[in-house]
């Protein structure tokens, strides 16, 4: 039960060679190893999508992936979204102009899984913005301001990024 | 109190404070607390409905390595003055005790009731060991649906008791009987109504922590009320106030269950003062499923009394409500349902029996819209019913029986579960309907029908209204306090759980002392910040907290313009707070470059030894506020929808949907649609898909996210979303509750759009949510009739 495992991942752009137990979760490895408790755990069992992270630039679940199978990846979670300390990235920017999220448990799930989205598709339908996040729940805001976020903010990367409002 | 409606700041779209922490990944939710040397617990639970414990052996569990204890009932006993939690809402009607005790003792009556904790050195080895704790049942028979669980001969939910009925009351007013027997019409209809869970996407959780040095337990819970859980780890643990602070981190959703004050919060703090270690345990999605309070079903009969006209004469009628397996909370859910029946209509007669029946199934208490959307269902099915049966238009049924706005305030002779008076304040349903029907299309849609049908299309469109008592008081405490940094800083017992109170807060404050929301701080939840505190729930904090900040930052500004005035040597009447700074307007909206700053007021005020305060006042820059608000301030609007059945699968898809709604004067747009499109994502889910299903034996058959299905963004619409604004009369801020407005009319106003759809094959469905197995089984019991 304690066997471990050497394990060497880039995680928002740092690296770290750590010991993990074999049976340690991508998630768990993620908030209590590394610290990096941005991503949540709403279920545990695959459905609810917040702990969703990008691993190699996609979209995974990170409590149905073990911590020993990141092993040579680079992972990006919600702390890696943003530019800097004070600015937010397009899409952050636009989840909080458009109340993109309200108790925000859900809403690191939702922004790695848009940001795959957005960098497949950059002119994503509403159909499409909604069937992307379908693995998503989100228990308060109905999405709509979810859905609006994500379209604005294909605007606005197409624009170059910026502040283009 | 002159209310600003559209301020500085008030009533504005100000976007939210919460939002940048959120977004980066750094807020702060319960279970990415750690503290060092913190151990983690797992708890074993019952995996019977009902069960005698003949005995618990946890040797091959303390054996694992990482293991530090594993605790029973027995083992919390010195620890605790007793072991139930005694949470019950005060009735005259109950006719059992039943309070959960901390661990199960000698029975469980619920799948998930916990039985024992393990606490080791992390969740992985609390769980491994949890599955080696070794319980030895008896098991007994179980009460699993509550109409039987009234009948004679029922099993027992808890052993040796007489019958099953927990509690049972009346309500009513006017000749019932009479308005009956006077009757052109009468028409009597059974419903079945069905909510799940809250599933906010947080589950539960709490850590504990005792610091030997100061003697203090600390409890960060994620929960909508923690001085509740205070007084209660007060009585139980037998410590004073001074000796426990319950802490509230970011909640990542509430819905109602996190109101409730849980066994595992008082076994985590016991297990930190046994083991002078903090302990933390967080629920999964599993334990939520069975162990955290739902609302589930309610079985109506109830009958609707019409004059020739379809102008309602009376409604009486019965339900049958279940309640779980213990005294969660109280009578207050089917109490909710019972008062709110005649909802936004005049009902010149009413009586109602409401009994409560004990099943072995996990206690229930509010879900977001708290017995309300099964009235508003109700009445709003039975008057389609007398649409139906007279061969008027639906419409046309209600605009003889909606309250006309100039009969506000209008008073129902019925009593809250606080005996006050029930009265509508304020509110033009009337209005709110013709809105919603106009923006819907209802007057063109019979025409899109025909089309559809010739197409072999199957649309329906239907609707609900609904009132909403909001800001049940009696109070909420706020203090607004200026530091010498100049910052205000704002502390409520409302908790915030994703709703926006800290902004919404802000708002209001800033209105009075600057206009800038960046300057406020709030703290919210934290019974070292607050000594009193009620909670998030009922859709009360903008009424309540909103009113209490309301008053005292008011009070706070009165102060500070008066030092400054001694300051700066002016009238007060001449200065205006602006940022973080007091100017003089040298001429009416002129400033004058004379000033003091916030911060410089707040040192005067904080005393220097020696010398003489400025301005004449008393010391400090504060003012703590609990208004008092005993009168619910209603909320109210109307949801009409439009569907398309599928006739073969029996799905259901949303084409359209609107609503209409009146919470007051809005103090910021942003949040109050975000509140209104969230509750009506709740409702369309309790119209579909949620169902929490369980057995003939009380074992629970939907315990995972791909079971039981809550409302994902491609079955969510596009909601179209109308304002009106009443004022309410009874606080300054003229406001009223939003929280739960979306949920009330949604099943109603759906579950009415797919009749419409389904009218060739005669259906009238008298359930909600409704699945499309069920809708297929209707659609062919309509055809055989055919």
């Amino acid at each position: 039960m304690s066997e471990k495992r050497k394990l060497s991942v880039a995680v928002n752009g740092t690296s770290y060679d750590e010991d993990v137990e074999v049976r340690l979760t991508l998630a768990d490895f993620l908030r209590h190893q590394l610290g990096l408790t941005g991503t949540h755990l709403g279920c545990e069992h695959g459905v609810c999508g917040a702990c969703t992270v990008l691993v190699d630039g996609l979209s995974v679940r990170g409590c149905l992936m073990l911590a020993v199978q990141a092993d040579g990846t680079e992972i990006t979670t919600v702390e890696g979204i943003a530019p800097s300390a004070t600015e937010l990235h397009p899409l952050q920017q636009a989840f909080h102009d458009n109340h993109g999220l309200h108790c925000g448990f859900c809403t690191p799930g939702m922004l790695t899984t848009l940001l795959e989205l957005l960098r497949d598709n950059p002119s994503p339908t509403e159909t499409e913005v909604r069937e992307a996040i379908s693995g998503n729940l989100c228990r308060c805001t109905g999405y709509q301001g979810i859905v609006d976020a994500a379209l604005d903010a294909a605007e606005r990367l197409k624009d170059g990024g910026g502040d283009s409002r | 109190m002159n209310w600003p409606v559209k301020g500085k700041v008030m009533g504005k779209p100000i976007k939210r404070l919460e939002d940048p922490e959120l977004l980066r990944g750094e807020a702060r939710f319960i279970d990415d607390i750690s503290l060092p040397g913190m151990l983690e617990a797992a708890f074993v639970r019952s995996p019977h409905a009902h069960a005698e414990i003949r005995g618990i052996d946890a040797t091959a569990a303390k054996a694992i390595p990482g293991v530090h204890a594993v605790l029973a009932l027995d083992d919390l006993m010195p620890y605790l003055e007793t072991e139930f939690l005694v949470v019950g809402l005060p009735s005259p009607s109950y006719k059992q005790d039943r309070n959960r005790s901390a661990l199960a003792g000698g029975e469980v009556t619920h799948v998930g009731e916990p039985v024992a904790v393990v606490i080791a050195d992390d969740r992985y080895i609390a769980e491994d060991a949890a599955q080696l704790v070794f319980i030895d049942y008896d098991i007994l028979p179980a009460a699993a649906d509550c109409r039987e669980a009234l009948a004679d001969g029922a099993p027992p939910v808890h052993k040796g008791a007489d019958g099953n009925l927990l509690a049972e009351f009346n309500m009513g007013y006017g000749e019932v009987d009479a308005a009956f027997s006077g009757a052109a019409h009468i028409f009597q209809d059974s419903f079945r109504l069905h909510r799940g869970g809250s599933h906010s996407i947080e589950c539960r959780g709490c850590v504990g922590f005792h610091d030997r040095a100061t003697d203090e337990l600390t409890l960060w819970v994620s929960s909508q009320m923690p001085h509740s859980a205070l007084r209660v780890l007060v009585d139980m643990l037998g410590r004073d106030e001074n000796q426990i602070r319950v802490v509230t981190p970011d909640i990542g959703g509430g819905f109602g269950p996190k109101l409730v004050v849980y066994q595992e919060d008082v076994v985590v703090s016991v297990a930190a003062l046994m083991l002078g270690r903090p302990v933390k345990w967080i629920e999964d999605r599993r334990e939520h499923f069975i162990s955290t309070t739902q609302e589930r079903d309610q079985y109506w009969e109830v009958e609707i009394a019409t004059d020739d006209q379809a102008r309602i004469l009376g409604l009486r009628g019965s339900i049958i409500h279940d309640h779980g397996a213990y005294t969660a909370r109280g009578i207050n859910l089917p109490q909710n349902s019972a008062e709110s029946l005649p909802g936004p209509y005049e009902v010149p007669a009413y009586r109602m029996n409401t009994k409560l029946a004990l099943t072995n199934k996990v206690p229930v208490t509010p879900v977001r819209g708290a017995g309300h959307p099964q009235a508003a269902f109700v009445i709003e099915r039975l008057l389609d019913r007398v649409a139906q049966e007279l061969g008027l238009d639906r419409v046309e049924v209600r605009n003889r029986n909606l309250i006309p706005a100039e009969a506000m305030p209008y008073t129902r002779p019925l009593k809250t579960r606080g005996g006050l008076a029930v009265v509508l304040d304020s509110g033009d349903f009337p209005g709110l309907q013709n809105d919603a029907l106009a923006r819907a299309g209802w007057k063109d849609f019979a025409a899109r029908q025909e089309a559809a049908r010739n197409e072999g299309r199957y649309i329906g469109i239907g609707l609900a209204n609904f009132v909403k008592g909001t800001g049940r008081g009696p109070f909420e405490v706020v203090t607004v306090r200026v530091g010498t940094s100049g910052k205000v800083h704002v502390y409520t017992g409302g908790t915030a759980i994703g709703q926006g109170t800290r902004t919404m807060l802000a708002q209001i404050v800033a209105e009075q002392l600057g206009g800038d929301v960046n300057n406020i701080t709030v703290t919210t939840g934290d019974t070292a910040a607050t000594a009193l505190g009620i909670g998030t729930s009922n859709s009360r904090l903008a009424v309540t907290a909103g009113t209490s900040a309301h008053v005292a930052a008011g009070n706070v500004r009165e102060k500070v313009l008066k030092v400054a005035a001694s300051m700066l040597e002016c009238p007060a009447q001449d200065l205006e707070i602006e940022g973080d700074e007091i100017h003089v307007m040298d001429q009416p909206g002129r400033i004058a470059n004379v000033s003091v700053k916030l911060g410089e007021v707040a040192h005067a005020m904080a005393g220097t030894p020696g010398y003489v305060l400025p301005g004449g006042v008393g010391p400090g820059l504060e003012a703590t506020e609990h208004v008092l608000l005993d009168s619910k301030a209603f909320a109210c609007g109307t949801a009409v929808v439009e569907v398309e059945v599928d006739i073969e699968t029996g799905g259901v898809k949303i084409l359209n949907y609107v609503i209409a709604h009146d919470c007051g004067n809005i103090i910021n747009p942003l949040l109050v649609d975000g509140q209104v499109l969230g509750g009506t994502a709740h409702g369309i889910g309790n119209a579909l898909y949620e169902w929490m299903a369980y057995d003939d034996n009380g074992q629970p058959l939907t315990t995972n996210l791909a079971d039981y299905l809550l409302v994902g963004a491609v079955e969510m619409p596009r909601v179209e979303l109308i304002h009106q604004e009443s004022p309410s009369p009874l606080n300054p801020l003229g406001v009223k509750g939003v929280g739960e407005c979306g949920v009330v009319p949604a099943s109603g106003a759906i579950i009415s759009a797919i009749d419409d759809a389904l009218a060739p094959f005669g259906v009238h469905i008298t359930q909600a949510p409704i699945s499309p197995p069920d809708i297929v089984a209707l659609i062919e019991q309509g055809r055989q009739r055919l």
